[in-house]
């Protein structure tokens, strides 16, 4: 298939960006979203052009590297798949594909579609985790937890931490974010001793780097490649004025 | 030179006991004066960085990534191996010891994979306190699974992304560190060489991938875990970014290079599409605990799978090898994908494919619990091909997934340049010739979170520093090198990209180095490869800016390296006279089955980097088997 895609282009983080136009032929619908834009940048090399820059690693949709916005969604068309996971079967010959970086202050832009999500390092910096130090700990089926508990804990944790609940959120809120890593080590008899702590510490460091506040839209959830569910950021709410009392 | 092991004396149980307590210690109060470099994030690095700065050195880590979490042992799918004996089915650490040493084919260290076996039930132990959600059963304690290679149930695992859930705990302590401000994480930067100072490795140069500045960084020792290099093929279950420019620029540097011929063939990947084709994408493992493995007994049969009725199947592993079935090693079960492909009764559109198929399962547990156990990678399968694993049989076929070689290191996993440590995948210690389904994960946390924190203390106890400036020559040199090596490649300003010349090599290191090697295709390959290399160094063309976030020139380092390191694995590779585990020589076969040489052949093979375009150096260290007895190893 043939597709006009307008790309955002910006050289750096103080630069003025602009989409750009490209047209693309022979496009297979077997190929993954990222290797259409991999043909994309060969052809530029051969124009000596400077490429496309954007992060991307595994190309499985677990490493979280990949995200922009297709066509206004965050991962594009189709719902629980990262933006790698997506496939040129779901566009038609002749298609216009608008592809920008994902955009929240918290995100500031580094150059192209790629992007700065440290503040997500620096959420968890200060408490998202158990303060277990390496070894003098006990054998691991000393600690039962309950099946069901555990598998809500493991819905959580499957976070990749992409940003997409961000980008997708009209206030940039990280609600979802935090409350899947609040929820992953809260609902964990493990996790519970810090829970009240870890709480008030992940909340005022997401106030800290600017994201926004949430107003239950919920398209975190639509558009969560891990499809995490908003309970958790009910979760988060229960937590947080229990600690506040 | 002799490569002294260093492996401690007295019986294999207790080597690691008294090795510990034969170890120098830092004193508590000394241990802040000291700096550490760790180089990669994923499970061995993260890990390392993490348990140092508890004990109180101060670390300093650094990543390509944006982000520690994104390292690639986040990918690894299936689930990680301890020996607690929870199925009581008869585990215990000799049994994993034994079976891992079996299914090296008897090409490591006793001592080494004893001691991986010991430790591996505290890793569990650990990872349960740092909130890792393993899988449970209803009574609420850890549940496990199979693993091929091994007739009992000692795999633990978080559904089917294992690897993330240990990443993100390792991470986390890692995070809990770096806010203590005993670690200090350094994002995209990429090591592009080593410094030593008085002989010894204190520091190293790297590039910062967001501007382009070159930077250097010192320290009182550098811990390499940079991963494997099986980018070296071009497709490969790995990560885009995965690369072997750390370990191969410290090669260049002096350490040496062990058995980097030894490389794993994953055999349930889904099949190549197309030549757009940027990575493979693994299906676990795990899946072969429910899946059968089957071709129809009809060459060149174009019906569709579950058209062809039971008795016109053939379940070729399950024939082949009764005891093990669809769970024999990975290696066995690759290369009989491959033999039966070649034989022409390869499905799909490609033939080279065999079926793995969830019928019987889905009818013996029901939809639903197979969807409990691998609803994440059945998705996988889906998104990628479009046909749904429930009804219809996975296509799969074996790709290039890990690599057992690395850099060489001794019982303390230092590399033969003191100060110079060297953890998880991107050392050569533990997996022999090949390594089974859930031991890479045991092996990087086990190096990261068990053992390296005791050994690096004694060797910081034992040396004196001298003070190192970053205005000495030792320093500035290498920096030099590293701008001239950058400024050389945007100078060529030749024709053919970067991933070309990727996709080139792939293509001489498959078809020559890959399931099957034999003298000739493995002399082929080097010619081949010297060629490539010239071809690349005048030929090559850069895009981008030196000084801005530039995935050319990142790229174009990484293929640099692996032009090189491609030529020593086919050296090694040819000058291995005997199949063994993933390297298997044509020459060298039994009824199909992989043919060691055990008096020739039972030694690590160590390669010194003797100059540029100039032939390897092998050092040879013995393999000695005081506790196992070899065997021709046997599924059957």
């Amino acid at each position: 298939m043939k597709l006009n895609l307008k790309v955002w282009r910006q050289q750096n983080n103080s630069a003025k960006g602009k989409f750009v136009n490209y047209k693309i032929d022979d496009v297979s619908e077997h190929m993954s979203f990222l290797e259409m834009l991999d043909v994309l940048n060969e052809e530029l090399i051969k124009k000596s052009e400077d490429t496309i820059a954007f992060d991307h690693d595994c190309r499985e949709g677990i490493c979280g590297s990949c995200g922009f916005m297709i066509n206004g969604r965050a991962h594009g068309p189709g719902s629980g798949i990262a933006t790698c996971q997506l496939h040129m079967r779901s566009f038609k010959d002749g298609d216009t594909i608008i592809i920008e970086p994902f955009r929240a202050e918290g995100f500031p832009v580094i150059k192209d579609l790629m992007i700065d999500r440290s503040a997500f390092d620096r959420i968890l910096q200060v408490g998202g985790y158990i303060s277990a130090k390496t070894g003098g700990i006990p054998d691991g089926n000393a600690i039962p937890i309950k099946k069901e508990d555990s598998d809500l804990s493991m819905d959580a944790a499957a976070c990749i931490g992409c940003g997409a609940c961000v980008a997708a959120c009209p206030n940039s809120s990280a609600m979802l974010f935090v409350s899947a890593k609040i929820s992953h080590l809260g609902l964990l008899p493990q996790g519970k001793i810090e829970n009240d702590e870890r709480v008030i510490k992940l909340v005022a460091q997401m106030d800290e780097e600017k994201f926004g506040s949430c107003s239950n839209t919920y398209a975190c959830e639509a558009e969560c490649p891990k499809e995490i569910s908003v309970t958790n950021i009910a979760r988060l709410n229960k937590y947080f004025i229990k600690a506040n009392l | 030179m002799i490569l002294d092991s260093k492996i401690p004396a007295g019986p294999l149980e207790k080597k690691w006991t008294s090795h510990r307590f034969n170890l120098k210690l830092v004193n508590p109060a000394n241990r802040r004066k000291y700096k550490i470099i760790v180089v990669g994030t994923g499970l061995a690095g993260s890990s390392a960085a993490a348990s140092f700065a508890e004990l109180g050195y101060n670390v300093l880590s650094f990543s390509y990534h944006e982000s520690p979490r994104r390292a690639h042992s986040i990918a690894a799918q299936g689930g990680i191996n301890a020996p607690k004996n929870y199925a009581n089915d008869g585990d215990s650490v000799w049994r994993l010891f034994y079976d891992t040493i079996k299914g090296g084919d008897y090409r490591a260290r006793e001592a080494n994979v004893y001691r991986l076996a010991e430790v591996s039930g505290s890793i569990i132990d650990q990872c349960v306190a740092q909130g890792v959600p393993f899988a449970r059963d209803y009574a609420g304690y850890l549940d496990n699974r199979s693993f091929g290679g091994a007739q009992v149930s000692r795999t633990f695992y978080a559904r089917g992304q294992t690897g993330q859930q240990l990443l993100l705990g390792a991470y986390q302590a890692l995070l809990r560190q770096v806010n203590e401000k005993k670690i200090t994480f350094f994002p995209r930067r990429e090591m592009l060489d080593l410094i030593l100072h008085d002989g010894k490795a204190r520091g190293i140069v790297v590039r910062n991938l967001v501007n382009g500045k070159i930077e250097t960084y010192t320290a009182d020792a550098v811990v390499l875990a940079t991963g494997g290099y099986g980018n070296v093929f071009y497709l490969s279950t790995n990560a885009n970014a995965s690369n072997a420019t750390a370990i191969w620029r410290a090669h260049k540097r002096g350490a040496f290079f062990a058995n980097p011929c030894y490389t794993q063939i994953h055999p349930t990947c889904i099949p190549v599409s197309g030549d757009y084709q940027s990575k493979l994408t693994l299906m676990s493992e795990s899946l072969r605990n429910d899946g059968r493995i089957w071709v129809p007994k009809k060459k060149n049969d174009l019906r569709k799978p579950n058209e062809i009725p039971e008795n016109e199947r053939d379940y070729y592993l399950e024939r082949l090898y009764p005891s093990f079935g669809n769970l024999v090693p990975r290696d066995i079960a690759s290369r009989r994908a491959k033999e039966i492909c070649d034989n022409g009764f390869g499905v799909g559109e490609t033939k080279m494919a065999v079926y793995l198929d969830f019928v019987d399962s889905i009818k013996r547990l029901g939809k639903e619990t197979i969807k409990q156990k691998y609803g994440n990678l059945f998705d996988m399968y889906k998104q990628i091909t479009a046909e749904d694993p429930y009804n219809v049989p996975m296509r799969i076929y074996p790709a290039v997934h890990y690599t057992m070689g690395g850099l060489w290191v001794d019982y303390n996993l230092m590399s033969n340049l003191p100060g110079l440590f060297v953890i998880g995948e991107a050392n050569f210690s533990d997996h022999g010739a090949n390594r089974l389904g859930a031991s890479a994960l045991m092996q990087g946390l086990a190096d990261g979170y068990f053992i390296l924190p005791y050994t690096i203390g004694n060797y910081l106890a034992s040396e004196k520093f001298g003070k190192i400036n970053l205005t000495d020559s030792s320093i500035k040199s290498v920096k030099n090198n590293v701008e001239e090596i950058i400024s050389k490649l945007f100078n060529i300003k030749g024709k053919t990209s970067v991933n070309e010349f990727h996709k080139k090599l792939g293509k001489i290191m498959w078809n020559n180095v890959g399931m099957g090697r034999s003298k000739k295709s493995l002399n082929e390959a080097i010619n081949q490869i010297k060629k490539l290399k010239k071809e690349f160094w005048s030929d090559v063309k850069i895009v981008g800016e030196k000084e801005n976030v530039n995935a050319v020139i990142e790229k174009a380092q990484r293929v640099a390296d692996f032009i090189e390191l491609g030529e020593l694995l086919a050296t090694d590779a040819l000058n291995r006279q005997e199949s063994c585990g993933g390297h298997f020589r044509e020459e060298f076969q039994f009824d199909g089955e992989a043919m060691r040489n055990d008096k020739k052949f039972t030694y690590v093979s160590a390669w010194e980097f003797k100059g540029e375009n100039k032939k390897e150096k092998l050092h040879k260290e013995k393999l000695e088997f005081e506790n196992v007895s070899l065997t021709q190893r046997s599924y059957k």
